[in-house]
């Protein structure tokens, strides 16, 4: 798998991970972050994809993938089997964004979630200016064939974390041009960023 | 095939004698037990490249040479050789003939010692379980503690299953593909169809047959007959057959072969008794009823597989409709309950639950990078020899 081009938000999640961890991936596409975590972290990773597709071509490259839904399967894995839990860029998609974040704070002692920022100045002068379903470089689906269900803010983001009592260890956001911020929670970054990257824990 | 042809089949032979018996599920010590296999590939050195495979209800230990009945190539030629998946120069690669068969293993046409007689269905009923045990010993003649893998589809896969469950130390990865944790209530009622058909047959002779020296071959192809069908799919049956009409122009309005559909499954059912027999028919098809790994467990799946460091990879085909794909899932959600680590794969095909025994790439390539990662893990030289 080719690594040099692993999105920058996955990066960013694999630097969040001690080495030698058990990692639970939801969401894991084709598994480049799982191949990543594998070769240079060393963890013992799983993954769960939604796509057939995409959990035909992670097993083909031996990693250890099911199909599987974040909505519905992950009732099944016990407490505390995984050091993390990540969830990235599909979040937004869930049906039920809440339960599945306590899931992942069940099923792991720590969860990291990434997901495009619904506050971004784009996302919102799109909206205000044309009257239409923003579309951007992160958000690039139509309004009719989106998957992206339940859109947030970073501020939503952080307020359901209050809610839930999940302490927010680290956050980092993510500007168009690839410039990171160090505190997601942060006014600015609100604005000025298209994605985020929360490590959570269980307060 | 008589006790004495089977003798004379090609292949190895482990003999159990009467100071080892097999102590059966149903409570009987079975000796001399004879377990006949084929290997390929050789071992290393640490003993740790050695694969079982496990074959299915009609299967046997030809894995990669012609079958010395039929003539036709091993049933997983396609996988089992020199730089193949299941790769005879890195793997050393066990098969035996299960435990109740009729291809060289110890089985009811084979003579009970007490008699003098074929055991007819005079021999215990077996289990998967016991199957399995066999293998056990297979592996410990060997002096392989720990398998690298151990490979089975539809009944062999519930073997490898059940290697899982109850051997997880003598086991590093597991490949059930199309199977399930239990033998369905279709499938049981499948089963008693093809049974039915042949304690109808008045050749059976309540089983004694073999003394008679006849054959219930009737009863047998029309147990083949039905239980080919649910082999199959619907479009895989449309795609080859369709409605064309066998060697006529037109139907006769009479009960011949009309269809080729119906000349087509007529062969199936006599060349099998050519090379099945009856009585290990009844045996091996009561084995697969009566597993049911969850009930071995107080119902529950997950206790099954508790603690285990088994690597699995769990493979269905979307149109088998004998071991469909929730039978597998069922498999996943017990894994998982457990953090076990498992891979799973729906491979997408029209053939049906036979789809495991042919060139299916996208299962190919599943089962190849499965056992690369597993491989790796478990500190094998990688295919290209590093």
């Amino acid at each position: 798998m080719n690594h040099p081009s692993m999105r920058i938000d996955l990066q960013l999640i694999a630097d969040m991970i001690e080495p030698g961890s058990r990692v639970l991936d939801v969401g894991c596409g084709e598994g480049v972050l799982l191949d990543y975590l594998n070769r240079f972290k060393q963890v013992d990773g799983r993954g769960v994809e939604l796509s057939m597709a995409g959990v035909r071509s992670a097993v083909a490259h031996g990693l250890s993938v099911i199909q599987g839904d974040a909505d519905t399967d992950l009732k099944d894995y016990p407490s505390g089997a995984f050091d993390y839990v990540v969830l990235s860029q599909t979040l937004q998609a869930t049906r039920n964004p809440k339960l599945v974040l306590r899931d992942l704070l069940r099923i792991g002692r720590r969860a990291v979630v990434s997901f495009p920022n619904f506050g971004y100045w784009k996302v919102r002068l799109g909206l205000l200016a044309t009257g239409r379903m923003p579309v951007t470089s992160t958000l690039t689906y139509q309004w009719y064939d989106t998957p992206n269900i339940h859109f947030c803010t970073i501020a939503d983001f952080v307020a359901l974390c209050a809610e839930e009592g999940i302490e927010v260890e680290k956050s980092l956001s993510l500007n168009s041009d690839g410039t990171v911020r160090f505190d997601a929670g942060g006014r600015l970054s609100n604005w000025l960023s298209e994605q985020a990257v929360f490590l959570l824990k269980k307060a | 095939m008589s006790p004495n042809q089977q003798q004379d089949l090609p292949g190895q032979r482990l003999v159990l004698g009467p100071d080892a018996p097999l102590r059966l599920d149903c409570g009987v010590d079975l000796a001399p037990v004879t377990i006949a296999y084929q290997t390929y590939g050789s071992m290393n050195a640490d003993k740790s490249n050695a694969i079982l495979i496990c074959h299915a209800l009609t299967g046997d230990h030809y894995v990669a040479d012609p079958n010395p009945v039929t003539g036709k190539p091993g049933w997983w030629i396609d996988l089992v050789g020199p730089g193949k998946i299941l790769d005879t120069d890195r793997y050393f690669l066990i098969c035996s003939n299960v435990l109740g068969g009729c291809m060289g293993s110890t089985g009811p046409m084979d003579i009970n010692p007490e008699t003098g007689q074929p055991w007819c269905l005079n021999f215990p009923v077996i289990t998967i379980a016991d199957m399995v045990r066999a293998q056990v010993r297979l592996v410990d003649h060997f002096g392989i503690d720990k398998l690298f893998s151990v490979i089975g589809g539809s009944m062999g896969g519930m073997q490898a299953l059940e290697w899982a469950s109850r051997y997880p130390d003598r086991v590093f990865s597991a490949v059930p593909i199309a199977t399930a944790a239990r033998h369905s209530a279709q499938n049981i009622a499948f089963a008693e169809v093809g049974r039915q058909a042949i304690l109808a047959d008045p050749d059976f002779m309540d089983g004694d047959y073999p003394l008679h020296d006849t054959k219930p071959s009737r009863g047998l192809a029309v147990a083949r007959m039905a239980a080919h069908i649910t082999y199959l799919s619907e479009a895989a049956l449309h795609r080859k057959f369709g409605r064309n009409l066998q060697g006529r122009d037109t139907i006769t309005y009479g009960f011949g072969a009309d269809f080729q559909v119906e000349s087509y499954l007529r062969h199936q059912g006599s060349t099998f008794v050519d090379r099945f027999d009856a009585n290990s028919y009844l045996y091996i098809t009561r084995a697969m009823d009566y597993f049911d790994l969850a009930a071995d467990h107080g119902g529950q799946l997950a206790n099954a597989f508790r603690g285990t460091k088994v690597r699995f990879c769990i493979i269905s085909f979307t149109s088998d409709w004998l071991f469909p794909t929730p039978e597998s899932r069922a498999i996943v959600h017990a894994l998982n309950a457990v953090a076990a680590n498992v891979s799973f794969v729906e491979v997408e095909s029209d053939k049906g639950h036979d789809a495991f025994l042919l060139d299916e790439p996208e299962f190919h390539a599943t089962l190849s990078g499965f056992l690369e990662g597993a491989a790796e893990h478990r500190g094998l030289p990688r295919k290209d020899g590093i």
